[in-house]
C-alpha cells in the first residue's frame, strides 16, 4: 500500500487526476450535466412530476410566436444596453474620481462597494420601498420641490417600470465597474501623464490618448462580465416586479423561471434558457474580440 | 487657475495635483463624488431608518421622512420573535461557510494541479474552468431542479451546499491558480530534493504562502453564496430551510399590506452580518475582485 502511494505522488498525471476528482465531480454532475440536459429539456414537452417526450423545435417554434417571449426578448436587450451602458459611463466617471489621490481612499473605496456586496434581493425590497406608489421618498422629495403634482407610479406603468429597474440595476453595478476600472487606472505609470503634459496636451486629450488607450483591456473584460450579469438577471426583477406590469419588465430568466416552476412547463422554461446563450456568447465575443483588437492596434499589451 | 495653491510636493504620488486650484477640485471632485456616495448609500440609509419608524409615521405623508420622531423596536421585535427569521438567518449561515469550505477545498488542490503539477492537458482543464466561471445560474435552474428532485434532495440545505460550488468552484479555482502562479519554483524544488512529497509540499509551503489568496477567496465565495437567490428560491419550499434572501421576498409580504418596517428590518440584518465581515477584509475582497477580472 505504501509503494502504491509512493509511486502516485510521482507520477503527475495520476497525481493531476487525483486533485482534480472532487472539483470534477461537483462540476460534472452540477454544471455540465445540467447544461446539457438543459438543451435537452428544450426539446421536450416535459412537464413537473412526469418526464417529457421528445418534440423536436415545437417549444421553439411556439416562443417565437409568443407575443410575451417576444417582449421578454426585447426587455432583455433592452434593459441590458442601457444599463450597460450607463453603468460603464457612471463606473468610469467615478473610477475616475476615486483616482484623484484623494484623503480617506481606501475608506471611500471600501464603502462605494457596498451596493456590490449586499444581497440584491435585499436591497431590491429597498428600492421597492423607495418605488411605492403612495408613499415613495423619491415622489415626496419632488413634490416639496414643486417639480411635480402627483406621486409618481415608478411600478405600475410599464415605461416607468423599465426605467425605475434599470435605475436599480446601474445602482447596483456602477461600483463593481468602478472598482475594477480604479484597479485598471492605477496600474497606468504617472510618469506618461507627466510626459502628456509637457507636450502640451489638455485633460481630455490626455484621458483620450493616455487613459482609454491603456485601459481598454480591462474596460474589456469589465464590460463583458457587466453584460454578463446584466442579461441574465433575475433577483432585481423578481422582488421588484415579478415581471410586470403587463409583463413589461419580463427578462428572459424571470419569464423562464415563470413558466418553469410556478406554470410547470419544464419544457418550456428551459427553451427559454437554452435561447440565451447564443446572446451571450455574441455578447462575449464581441466585446472580447472587439475591445480586444483595438488594444493591440493602438499598442495595448497583447494579453 | 490663479488661485493656485503653494502646496509642497513632498511625495511622488501627489502627481500634478498641485497645479489643479482648489476651488477647482472642489466642483470638479469632491461635488460629483458626493453625489456618487449619496445615491449609493441612500438605500441603506432608508433602510435602518425604516426599521425604527412606527407604523404612523412611515404612512404619513407628514413631517420630515428623513429621521425617526419616535424610535420603537415593534418591527425588530416582529421579526425576531413572530417569523422564520432566526431560522433564516442560520440556514444562511450554515449553507454559506459549508459550501465556501467545500469549494475552497475542491479549488486549492483543483488549482495547485492545473498550475504546478502540470499534468497532461492540464491546460485545458485550466481553460474549461474559466468557462464553467461564465455560466450563469439563470440558465442552470430549470435542468438542476430536476436533478435535485431525482437525487431526492429537493427541500434540503444540502441541495443549496451541493450546487453552490457551480460557481464558487471556478472563480476560486482561477484565483488561487493566480496566486499559486506567483509562488516561485524553486521551493517547491528545494522541497522535493529534501524528500518532501507533493502532498507536504502543498500543505507545508505552498499553502501558507497562498494565504492572502485564501482569505480572497473565501471572503469572496461566502458572500456569493450569502447572496444566492435564484437556487435557493427553487431547490426550497419549507419555510424553515429557506435562506434569508428567500425567506424576506417570499414570506414577509403577506398580501397586498405590505409591512414596511419588518421588511426593511429583515433587509438590513440580512445584510448587516455580510457587510461588517467585508469591513474586516476590504483589501482581500477587492484584491480577489480585481484579481479575477484582470487575470
Amino acid at each position: 500500500m505504501a509503494t502504491f502511494i509512493n509511486r502516485l505522488q510521482d507520477n503527475r498525471n495520476a497525481l493531476g487526476l487525483l486533485f482534480l476528482a472532487p472539483t470534477a465531480v461537483l462540476l460534472v454532475l452540477f454544471l455540465t450535466y445540467p447544461l446539457g440536459l438543459g438543451t435537452w429539456l428544450g426539446f421536450t414537452d416535459s412537464k413537473i412530476g412526469r418526464g417529457g417526450a421528445f418534440i423536436g423545435l415545437e417549444n421553439y417554434e411556439f416562443l417565437w410566436g409568443d407575443s410575451v417571449t417576444r417582449l421578454a426578448l426585447f426587455n432583455t436587450i433592452f434593459y441590458t444596453v442601457v444599463a450597460s451602458v450607463i453603468k460603464f459611463g457612471l463606473g468610469l466617471w467615478l473610477a475616475l474620481l476615486l483616482n484623484k489621490h484623494l484623503p480617506f481612499k481606501a475608506f471611500l473605496r471600501a464603502i462605494v462597494l457596498l451596493p456590490f456586496i449586499v444581497p440584491t434581493a435585499l436591497s431590491a425590497i429597498a428600492f421597492w420601498w423607495i418605488y411605492d406608489s403612495q408613499f415613495s421618498i423619491i415622489s415626496w422629495a419632488l413634490q416639496r420641490m414643486g417639480l411635480i403634482n402627483g406621486y409618481i407610479d415608478f411600478l405600475g406603468d410599464p415605461w416607468n417600470a423599465r426605467f425605475s429597474t434599470i435605475a436599480a440595476n446601474i445602482w447596483r453595478g456602477v461600483p463593481f465597474v468602478a472598482i475594477t476600472l480604479l484597479a485598471g487606472l492605477q496600474t497606468i505609470s504617472p510618469s506618461y501623464y507627466e510626459a502628456a503634459s509637457l507636450d502640451g496636451a489638455s485633460p481630455s486629450q490626455q484621458f483620450r490618448y493616455v487613459t482609454l488607450p491603456l485601459l481598454t483591456p480591462i474596460i474589456a473584460v469589465v464590460m463583458t462580465f457587466s453584460v454578463l450579469f446584466t442579461f441574465t438577471d433575475f433577483q432585481l426583477i423578481y422582488v421588484l416586479t415579478r415581471g410586470g406590469p403587463l409583463n413589461a419588465t419580463h427578462l428572459m430568466a424571470t419569464l423562464s423561471f415563470q413558466r418553469a416552476i410556478p406554470g410547470g412547463s419544464l419544457g418550456e422554461g428551459a427553451a427559454i434558457a437554452t435561447a440565451m446563450v447564443p446572446f451571450l456568447i455574441a455578447a462575449i465575443l464581441f466585446s472580447y474580440f472587439g475591445l480586444q483588437r483595438r488594444a493591440w492596434q493602438q499598442g495595448g499589451k497583447d494579453t | 487657475m490663479n488661485a493656485s495653491v503653494a502646496q509642497p510636493v513632498t511625495t511622488d504620488t501627489q502627481g500634478m495635483n498641485y497645479l489643479v486650484s482648489v476651488p477647482r477640485r472642489i466642483v470638479t471632485v469632491w461635488l460629483p463624488l458626493t453625489a456618487f456616495l449619496i445615491v449609493l448609500l441612500f438605500p441603506f440609509y432608508w433602510m435602518a431608518i425604516t426599521t425604527f419608524k412606527p407604523n404612523e409615521e412611515l404612512l404619513s405623508r407628514e413631517g420630515n421622512p428623513f429621521w425617526v420622531q419616535h424610535p420603537t423596536f415593534a418591527h425588530i421585535h416582529k421579526l425576531l420573535f413572530e417569523t422564520a427569521y432566526p431560522d433564516w438567518l442560520w440556514n444562511t449561515v450554515l449553507v454559506s461557510v459549508v459550501s465556501t469550505f467545500l469549494s475552497i477545498v475542491c479549488s486549492v488542490l483543483a488549482a495547485y494541479a492545473i498550475e504546478r503539477l502540470r499534468f497532461r492537458g492540464s491546460r485545458y482543464v485550466g481553460m474549461s474552468i474559466f468557462l464553467a466561471y461564465l455560466v450563469p445560474p439563470s440558465i442552470l435552474f430549470i435542468p438542476l431542479a430536476t436533478i435535485i428532485y431525482k437525487l431526492d434532495l429537493f427541500d434540503t440545505r444540502l441541495a443549496l451546499i451541493l450546487t453552490y460550488p457551480t460557481f464558487l468552484i471556478p472563480f476560486c479555482t482561477w484565483l488561487l491558480m493566480g496566486y499559486f502562479k506567483s509562488i516561485p519554483l524553486e521551493l517547491e524544488e528545494c522541497a522535493l530534493i529534501d524528500g518532501a512529497n507533493r502532498w507536504q509540499i502543498l500543505v507545508r509551503i505552498v499553502l501558507p504562502l497562498a494565504v492572502p489568496g485564501l482569505i480572497s477567496a473565501g471572503i469572496f465565495a461566502f458572500t456569493l453564496s450569502w447572496n444566492e437567490f435564484i437556487y435557493a428560491l427553487t431547490f426550497v419550499s419549507s419555510s424553515e430551510v429557506k435562506t434569508v434572501p428567500v425567506g424576506v421576498v417570499t414570506e414577509l409580504v403577506e398580501g397586498d399590506v405590505y409591512h414596511w418596517g419588518s421588511l426593511m428590518a429583515g433587509a438590513l440584518f440580512g445584510s448587516l452580518p455580510v457587510a461588517i465581515l467585508y469591513s474586516f477584509f476590504v483589501e482581500y475582497y477587492v484584491s480577489g475582485l480585481t484579481g479575477a477580472v484582470k487575470e
